[in-house]
């Protein structure tokens, strides 16, 4: 067993754990704010664990999803936080 | 060298990931889970861009990985910004968990200001 696969198990267990976290607190976030701020994470998380896929098996085809996840992730937390209003706080 | 370096980079990351995993799990507020939120979004993606150009070394990866770091370090502070904002005009901040709170002089001095504008608005008198 080489060194980059004890890392990518590893690896693996912690995306996982924070994907999971992230997935609950979207389940049961007091707010939409706090959705749409674990939903962020999730998104960071899919991109790091897309890039440690990359890196460990190297390769470099997944290298424009991360290009396009950068890009956009911005779109859906931003429309959220600018038109919440005090009355759809829950 | 370069795997142990770029394996020890993809571990960072991933022990960032967990860590803001369990922070906006365990923390009471939008605004500390906000603080929690943003560490894999700019250090765990610095760490990975670095990983993959370590272990794929050439002009056309680095350049696209640059692209991706530069998009994530240009939309993440405007979006943890937005979103801290819009939960301190919701009232999704726990008051007393504050240290110090600067904006409400801000808001008391403009609602007293705009209370005054609309009490001079309604005494003038009709003509």
């Amino acid at each position: 067993m080489s060194f980059l696969m004890i890392v990518a198990v590893l690896a693996g267990v912690m995306f996982g754990i924070g994907a999971l976290c992230a997935v609950y607190r979207i389940i049961r976030g007091p707010s939409i704010l706090d959705r749409a701020l674990a939903a962020d994470v999730m998104l960071a998380i899919a991109i790091c664990a897309l890039g440690a896929e990359m890196a460990i098996n190297r390769h470099t085809d997944t290298l424009p999803v991360l290009l396009v996840l950068a890009m956009f992730a911005i779109v859906g937390s931003i429309s959220i936080a600018r038109f919440m209003s005090k009355q759809d706080a829950s | 060298m370069n795997e142990i370096l770029a394996g020890v980079l993809i571990l960072l990351s991933a022990f960032l990931s967990m860590a803001a995993g369990i922070g906006i799990l365990r923390f009471p507020d939008v605004l500390s889970r906000l603080h929690a939120s943003t560490k894999p979004q700019i250090l765990g993606v610095a760490a990975i861009v670095v990983a993959i150009w370590l272990l794929n070394p050439s002009w056309g990866v680095a350049s696209t990985l640059i692209l991706v770091l530069g998009f994530q370090m240009m939309t993440q502070p405007m979006t943890a910004h937005m979103i801290g904002r819009a939960a301190y005009r919701t009232e999704h901040v726990r008051a007393d968990l504050l240290i110090a709170d600067e904006i409400a002089d801000a808001v008391d001095a403009a609602s007293a200001a705009e209370a005054e504008a609309s009490e001079a608005g309604e005494s003038r008198p009709a003509e």
